[in-house]
């Protein structure tokens, strides 16, 4: 059974990428208003997820060819790469840091290291969730 | 700046490296790679040597979790030198030895990266202060000599002998963990070296015993000791590299080391003296006897290291006496037994690495080590010869080998400690001197039937398989370098003495003051005492019993082969396994539902009977919000969306309902102020919808379930039960002042994570540790799911795991 799917092929076209940037907005603003790795993350599986959901799996395959249990491993690797980075700087592991510094283009800029940790925890996210959708998605066939 | 944590962490580093390393270069052999790593760490503690032997230690902390006292911190003395040294020296030997043991075509990147952890957790144990730390990196070399034994896992052996390993080693570790807990409730600290420098005070404490025995079954598993000896044997299914470099040098040495980092805290005390000395003097015999009859080299080799290890441990126990009576001139000559333990330590490492090698030799170029198919290989392998003699003869304590030097002062330990007036020694003294030396005389038949049954007599090239040639040279450098310290040190003792073993001494006895009374100066000849006279006997005896060696076998055949230790630890494994498979069948019906009536179950009882019992229920509305009219209404339909699922129909209905109770509960969130989490609560509720739908197909059709009254009755009392003790927490947290509201610590986020969004100071900063640890739990579960649906589609495809 093939159901009439037209309209949601063409608004996921264009919502995709509203889902994307919202994802990655949601991300960026998290340290100091709603949002963060987590969550951030989520949207951005749930975009992809979404994108499966209304094209084959092949296609999207060729578009986006990342394997996603790589995705998973690097942002596990970073989440605990900045726990083991602090140790580096002499401090008790998974400290955190943060400073302000003065850029170009956005003027007064808070850096974090919290930021690259939720870094890993987005990609861990995006990784996991495509990655079980997709296994599942696939032993369908089988 | 070269610091000792360095030493510890460069291991670890490398390992993660070699895949990459692996997978660029491959036609070169990965070993030379990996053998600069123990090459650089000996360089580097070579160069400390001369500041250690002066006095001076090393101590480097990096903290950990301070909060819990629990600091990585390193200690370099006397005694973790001599561990260092050889666990890095060996290493590298080791390493170029396996270089050309192993071919490229064996899986070499695991080898090297289990090798390296080995290396590294082996360092982290003998430089530790604090002992959580110890203790991870006593359990990690237990995990690495695991994969290791098992490292040619198509054998059935390989994979028991691991088990085994693994089991018994692991098993005293965590004994060893709780008297390290004890330890620390008694002296309130986890460093080593404050807790020697405070016992003291604490000698009459109920604690003090059951720690000092937990401490001990620790070491006496790690090393092998009688009766958990078992476990050596069954280990010599690794590959003879591994065996040369953890169940010989190194890993069986950590129960050594601590034991003899323990003498300060326990020695002197009565029990541990015996304890010490007895499980040592019947692990010695025990190895040694056992080690005659064996057929296979490397079993014979692996009886040998169980008495070795034996001798050095009694050795330990006899020089803690020394504690007791404290320090006086007449003291002294029993921390010789120390003394001679330390030098014995390094000894054995030399020559039965050596020995290993020569086995390893003759395993790789002629395919067998049975010595019932060996004989006559002299002639061929002149080089391996030469190395087995010096081997065999040093570890047989004759001269002119260092073996010699540190049995005799095995003897005369022996015999002076059957001389002292302390714990009735004067009476059960005697038996050390007997046992130590019967137990030699056997050690003396198995170093000739090492030497004679393998290399001298006829020839028997029709039983190999591989006509008889010598080894490579890169093969025989190793084990010739280790000869060549067996000989030197028999010439230059005091050297190793003075530099070394000094140090050493005063790491085991700190109270004892300056360390130079305490070592003696070594000689090969001083005169008839017992001891030569000992060593004479030996000689004479052994080549007698070994000439007549057939006439007396027959006595192993009076041993039972049913009660065994070795019985006894597969009966124990087959009956737990049994045990469990029957208590789990009793309660893993394969239904969701009844898992699910355990975990409320369990929750009902554990939570609400804490609450119950430590009186926290409370409900005091008066301070709540007033109840808005849209609150009642969400409540309203969640309750509805509840109520309505259990008469679902279909499968998809329920699956909405339960949508519309995820949605209805983003919108609490949303009216009370938490965007974040309703943002979250949103997004995870359409993720799983997407799930619920792919799953659908899977899922078997949705039946009526034929339940008993009884059953619908407990489900509805459980889930009821459920839903009230919620409601009741929310209530009751309210108004729990049992803690200090850490609210404070939140509403400063801005200024200690630089962040206004507390939730995610919270999650990112404050409490990192756990949602790092979250991420990674998460990471396995993903790969868990991908690896079980691959599992199932690839099943047809079933391999034999036994070749």
């Amino acid at each position: 059974m093939k159901i009439n799917d037209v309209i949601l092929r063409t608004i996921t076209k264009i919502i995709v990428f509203i889902i994307l940037t919202f994802g990655v907005y949601l991300f960026l603003s998290g340290h100091n208003t709603p949002g963060g790795g987590f969550i951030g993350g989520l949207v951005l599986a749930s975009a992809i997820v979404l994108l499966y959901l209304t094209r084959d799996i092949e296609s999207i395959r060729k578009s986006l060819p990342f394997d996603f249990k790589l995705v998973a491993a690097l942002g596990v690797l970073l989440a605990t790469g900045t726990g083991f980075g602090s140790i580096i700087f002499g401090v008790p592991f998974m400290s955190q840091t943060f400073a302000y510094f003065e850029l170009p283009i956005f003027g007064e800029t808070e850096l974090t290291t919290v930021t690259i940790f939720e870094a890993g925890v987005a990609l861990a996210v995006v990784g996991v969730v495509v990655t079980i959708i997709l296994s599942m998605s696939e032993s369908e066939g089988a | 700046m070269f610091s000792v944590n360095f030493a510890i962490i460069l291991p670890f580093i490398i390992a993660a490296f070699v895949p990459f390393i692996y997978r660029r270069f491959r036609f070169i052999h990965i070993g030379w790679f990996v053998m600069l790593v123990p090459i650089t760490l000996f360089i580097l503690l070579a160069r400390l040597i001369p500041s250690v032997a002066s006095g001076q230690t090393f101590t480097d902390t990096y903290q950990w979790i301070p909060t819990l006292d629990i600091n990585f911190t390193t200690y370099l003395d006397g005694l973790s030198m001599i561990f260092g040294l050889l666990i890095t020296g060996v290493g590298s030997l080791v390493i170029l030895y396996s270089i050309f043991y192993l071919s490229t075509k064996e899986s070499l990147q695991h080898f090297y990266v289990y090798l390296l952890l080995f290396m590294g957790a082996m360092l982290g144990v003998v430089f530790s202060d604090n002992l959580m730390v110890l203790y991870v990196f006593w359990e990690l070399t237990s995990v690495s000599s695991f994969l290791l034994i098992a490292f040619w896992n198509h054998r059935k052996g390989s994979r028991l002998g691991a088990q085994k390993a693994m089991l018994i080693t692991v098993s005293g570790g965590v004994a060893m963990l709780v008297g390290f807990i004890m330890l620390h409730t008694m002296t309130g600290t986890f460093s080593i070296r404050e807790i020697i420098s405070s016992i003291d005070g604490f000698t009459d404490h109920a604690l003090f015993m059951p720690a000092m025995i937990l401490v001990l079954l620790g070491a006496f598993t790690k090393s092998a000791q009688f009766p958990f000896h078992i476990w050596l044997p069954d280990a010599m299914e690794a590959p003879t590299p591994v065996s040369a470099y953890l169940h010989s040098a190194t890993m069986v040495k950590a129960g050594i080391y601590l034991v003899a980092r323990f003498t300060p805290v326990f020695g002197g005390d009565q029990v541990w003296f015996w304890t010490v000395s007895i499980v040592g003097m019947i692990t010695l015999f025990w190895g040694s006897f056992n080690a005659v009859k064996q057929t296979d080299l490397k079993a014979l080799l692996a009886y040998s290291t169980i008495s070795q290890l034996g001798l050095i441990m009694s050795l330990l126990g006899l020089g803690s006496v020394a504690l007791h009576i404290g320090y006086s001139t007449e003291s002294v000559i029993y921390t010789q037994a120390t003394f001679a333990a330390l030098f014995h330590l390094i000894n054995h490492s030399t020559f039965k690495g050596a020995l290993f090698m020569v086995v390893g030799i003759v395993d790789h170029e002629l395919g067998t080590r049975d010595i019932r198919r060996l004989g006559g290989l002299m002639a061929l392998m002149p080089f391996t010869f030469t190395v087995a003699v010096i081997g065999s003869l040093s570890m047989a304590g004759l001269p002119p080998f260092n073996g010699f030097l540190s049995k005799e002062m095995f003897f005369a330990a022996t015999v002076q400690i059957s001389n002292a007036d302390v714990f009735s020694l004067q009476t059960f003294g005697i038996v050390f001197p007997i046992v130590a030396w019967v137990a030699s005389i056997f050690t003396f038949i198995y170093c000739m039937i090492f030497i004679f049954k393998t290399f001298l007599g006829p020839a028997q090239p029709e039983k190999l398989d591989k006509p008889i040639h010598e080894a490579p040279m890169g093969m025989l450098v190793s084990p010739l370098i280790l000869a060549a310290f067996v000989v030197g040190i028999f010439f230059f003792p005091n050297l190793l003495g003075n530099y070394i073993l000094r140090p050493a001494m005063s790491s085991v006895y700190p109270t004892f003051g300056d360390a130079s009374n305490l070592t003696p100066s070594i000689s090969a000849w001083h005169g008839f005492k017992p001891e030569l006279l000992m060593t004479i006997g030996v000689v004479l005896v052994g080549a007698i019993l070994y000439k007549f060696l057939k006439k007396w076998n027959p006595i192993y055949g009076l041993f039972s082969q049913e009660y065994t230790f070795n019985a006894l630890y597969n009966n124990v494994l087959s009956l737990s396994e049994k045990g469990s498979g029957f208590v789990t069948r009793g309660y893993m019906t394969g239904f969701l539902r009844d898992y699910l009536a355990y975990i409320f179950g369990f929750f009902i009882i554990v939570v609400g009977g804490f609450l119950f019992y430590s009186g926290a229920f409370s409900i005091d509305v008066s301070t709540n919000a007033p109840i808005r009219l849209y609150e009642v209404i969400l409540v309203a339909v969640m309750a509805i969306a509840a109520i309505a699922m259990l008469f679902a129909k279909s499968r998809m209905t329920a699956a909405l309902l339960n949508g519309v109770l995820g949605y209805s509960i983003a919108i609490f969130f949303v009216i009370f102020r938490a965007p974040d989490l309703a943002l979250t609560q949103l997004v995870v509720e359409s993720v799983t919808t997407a799930l619920f739908l792919l799953a659908f197909s899977h899922l078997p059709d949705w039946k009526k379930e034929k339940t008993t009254i009884k059953t619908k009755w407990i489900n509805g009392v459980i889930s009821i039960a459920v839903g009230v003790l919620v409601m009741l927490i929310g209530f009751s947290v309210l108004n729990y002042n049992k803690f200090d509201s850490i609210s404070s610590y939140f509403e400063d986020a801005y200024e200690l994570a630089g962040g206004a969004n507390i939730v995610n100071a919270i999650l990112g900063d404050f409490r990192g540790f756990d949602t790092m640890l979250e991420v990674v739990v998460l990471f396995i579960a993903g790969l868990g799911v991908y690896t079980m649906i691959k599992l199932k589609s690839e099943k047809e495809e079933t391999k034999n795991e036994n070749q």
